[in-house]
């Protein structure tokens, strides 16, 4: 029983072959695509670590900068990482977390609080360098603060806080409204029951977020280089006063050198901020898990 | 004693009244010092453009074809330093678009949820490693790699800056993208496979063209980043400004002359260290435009399937 229908059957399974070859052989190439990028992790690391791991060691750590290669440790970039990081904390945090509270639990709707947001939004698309043209002009030369650490940690405090304000934001908004009713009815007032309450249930995923856009601060180069973090700082600040230097500014600095040493010095310093990064990602990951299996 | 209770309550109320308005004035503020920082951006580059664009006109800056800012004689024609920014973006878009992109149809469309699991948080440690890293990964990984295939390639080139800055804007193009993809309903997807598509065609003639406007947002927002990329190229690009559209040649970007220019002994108030604000300025303007035109694309053509 054959009917003129059929007729082309032959020729539609030749195209459906074609059309099948077609489909495996764009569905692996895109594979091989998306594996290439942990390809490219992994040479970066093996690279990095192959070529910077035999310059590790106790002296590595605590020795200044020095322009004998075998002298020469992270000391004082190491310690400079560290004040810069907790004064940028200390002033990018309570401004970050106010102005998501204010956005998302005061604002209303009006022209004012909407061109706020459309302002973070954008400033989170600035290029850092531009910041650095910012805190080198205004801190460093206007302000006079000269090239310190609070110079360079305003800088990265303005840098990161559209990062902070937006996952802020998204904490917020995901605590339940119930939380914010029943503390109403109780008669708490506004400041009450935004303190008191919304602002601890939101804590854990304001954490994260913070701990993220520190980590982002630490490895920022150009804003600091720009306020004038300078290369060879051989002592530790004392003072958020004092200049300053900072691991990748160190890294920069090494990686500038011609000498093959400095290129393994360079490369045992990256392994130093991997490590210091590695560890508050970390941190911030067990802070998410472990609100995640309380919450569920 | 109700009275008494009664007046310490409104007491009380008082109090917590005054507390209340602090408060809400004391955060708004916080809120207001990022709408600070925009007007502060803007102030500086002004300010501080103005003596530059006072001896040099705003065309010879624009279309002049020679940029010499810091040996006489001088010349401030941008454009060299726009080109070598190009050459980089350039390059790094046609790497990383392409892998982004595939990568993002791999993890949504085709991948298990175990090799997503793998994939996804790669690309996030892609994305946080620090910008200096990948500027020396470019000077002692790549450019030694591009050596051995052609000797002549110099220490410093476009091409080993533009492969790094590839690697730094994919995870933002495959995460980007893949959101706009997973975005597409699956109703669309089953229709088509109801009228007989293979996977790939559903993928490349419905989910895609369905997320359009996502996929070019994050391609904008890519070339924006790519743009304001500044110690990648600063290690690994070289610093003299070039008009060159040959990726194997030293060049110089907008932001590595920033850095030049601050980190060097340039005397405070000349006409060198003005161009600085200059450029900044220009870099500035086209990194907003972008950022204003991914953000337009995604308000404007987006196709609501609720």
């Amino acid at each position: 029983m054959s009917s003129p229908e059929y007729s082309s059957a032959p020729e539609f399974n030749s195209r459906l072959e074609r059309r099948r070859a077609f489909s495996t052989i764009f569905k692996n190439s895109c594979a091989i695509l998306s594996w290439l990028s942990i390809g490219v992790l992994g040479f970066l690391l093996v690279h990095i670590f192959s070529s910077g791991w035999e310059w590790i060691s106790f002296d590595f750590i605590k020795n200044a900068p020095s322009r004998m290669p075998h002298k020469a440790g992270l000391f004082s970039a190491l310690m400079g990482t560290i004040w810069i990081i907790f004064t940028t904390a200390a002033i990018a945090i309570p401004v970050g977390v106010s102005s998501a509270l204010y956005l998302e639990e005061y604002a209303k709707k009006n022209r004012l609080n909407s061109f706020i947001e459309i302002n973070i939004s954008n400033l989170a698309g600035v290029p850092s360098i531009v910041y650095g043209i910012l805190g080198l002009t205004l801190f460093v030369r206007l302000m006079k603060l000269g090239p310190s650490v609070l110079s360079g940690a305003l800088t990265l405090s303005l840098l990161i806080l559209p990062v902070i304000i937006i996952a802020s934001r998204e904490a917020i908004k995901a605590v339940p409204n119930s939380i914010r009713l029943s503390a109403f009815a109780l008669g708490a007032t506004q400041f009450q029951t935004v303190f008191h309450h919304v602002l601890p249930a939101a804590m854990p995923g304001i954490m994260t977020g913070v701990i993220l856009a520190l980590s982002r601060a630490i490895g920022e180069t150009a804003p600091i280089l720009m306020v004038g973090a300078v290369a060879y700082v051989s002592r530790a600040p004392h003072g958020i006063m004092d200049g300053f230097t900072a691991l990748p500014i160190q890294i920069y600095n090494w990686a500038r050198e011609a000498k093959v040493e400095f290129e393994g010095l360079a490369a045992g310093g990256i392994i130093v901020l991997l490590l210091v990064l590695f560890m508050m990602n970390s941190v911030a990951i067990l802070i998410r898990n472990k609100t995640q299996k309380a919450q569920s | 004693m109700t009275e008494v209770v009664a007046a310490t309550f409104r007491q009380k109320t008082k109090k917590s009244k005054l507390v209340e308005k602090g408060v809400r004035w004391g955060i708004f503020l916080c809120a207001l010092a990022s709408v600070l920082t925009t007007f502060g951006i803007i102030f500086v580059l002004a300010k501080e453009a103005i003596p530059f664009f006072r001896e040099v006109s705003l065309v010879d800056f624009l279309f002049g074809t020679k940029w010499n800012a810091l040996i006489l004689p001088r010349s401030f024609g941008v454009l060299p330093l726009l080109m070598g920014t190009m050459l980089i973006v350039i390059g790094a878009g046609l790497i990383a678009l392409p892998v982004g992109l595939a990568s993002a149809i791999y993890l949504s469309e085709f991948a298990s949820q175990r090799v997503r699991k793998t994939v996804k948080p790669v690309l996030e440690i892609l994305a946080g490693i620090p910008t200096v890293v990948y500027g020396y990964f470019a000077l002692t990984g790549i450019t030694p790699i591009l050596k051995s295939f052609n000797d002549e390639i110099p220490v410093f080139n476009a091409l080993s800056a533009s492969i790094v800055v590839a690697v730094m804007i994919l995870p933002m193009v495959a995460s980007l993208c893949d959101d706009a993809l997973k975005a597409v309903p699956r109703s669309l997807r089953d229709g088509g496979y109801a009228l007989g598509s293979t996977k790939t065609e559903v993928s490349l003639k419905i989910v895609v063209p369905a997320a359009l406007s996502g996929i070019v947002a994050s391609f904008v927002l890519a070339f924006s980043r790519a743009i304001g990329e500044t110690m990648a190229v600063t290690l690994a690009a070289g610093g003299t400004p070039k008009m060159t559209l040959n990726p194997l040649e030293s060049i110089q970007t907008m932001t590595a002359y920033i850095v030049q220019v601050a980190t060097g002994d340039i005397e405070h108030g000349s006409i060198s260290y003005h161009s600085l604000y200059a450029v900044g300025g220009l870099l500035f303007l086209i990194t907003l435009a972008a950022n204003l035109l991914s953000y337009k694309i995604l308000k404007k053509y987006r196709e609501e399937y609720e």
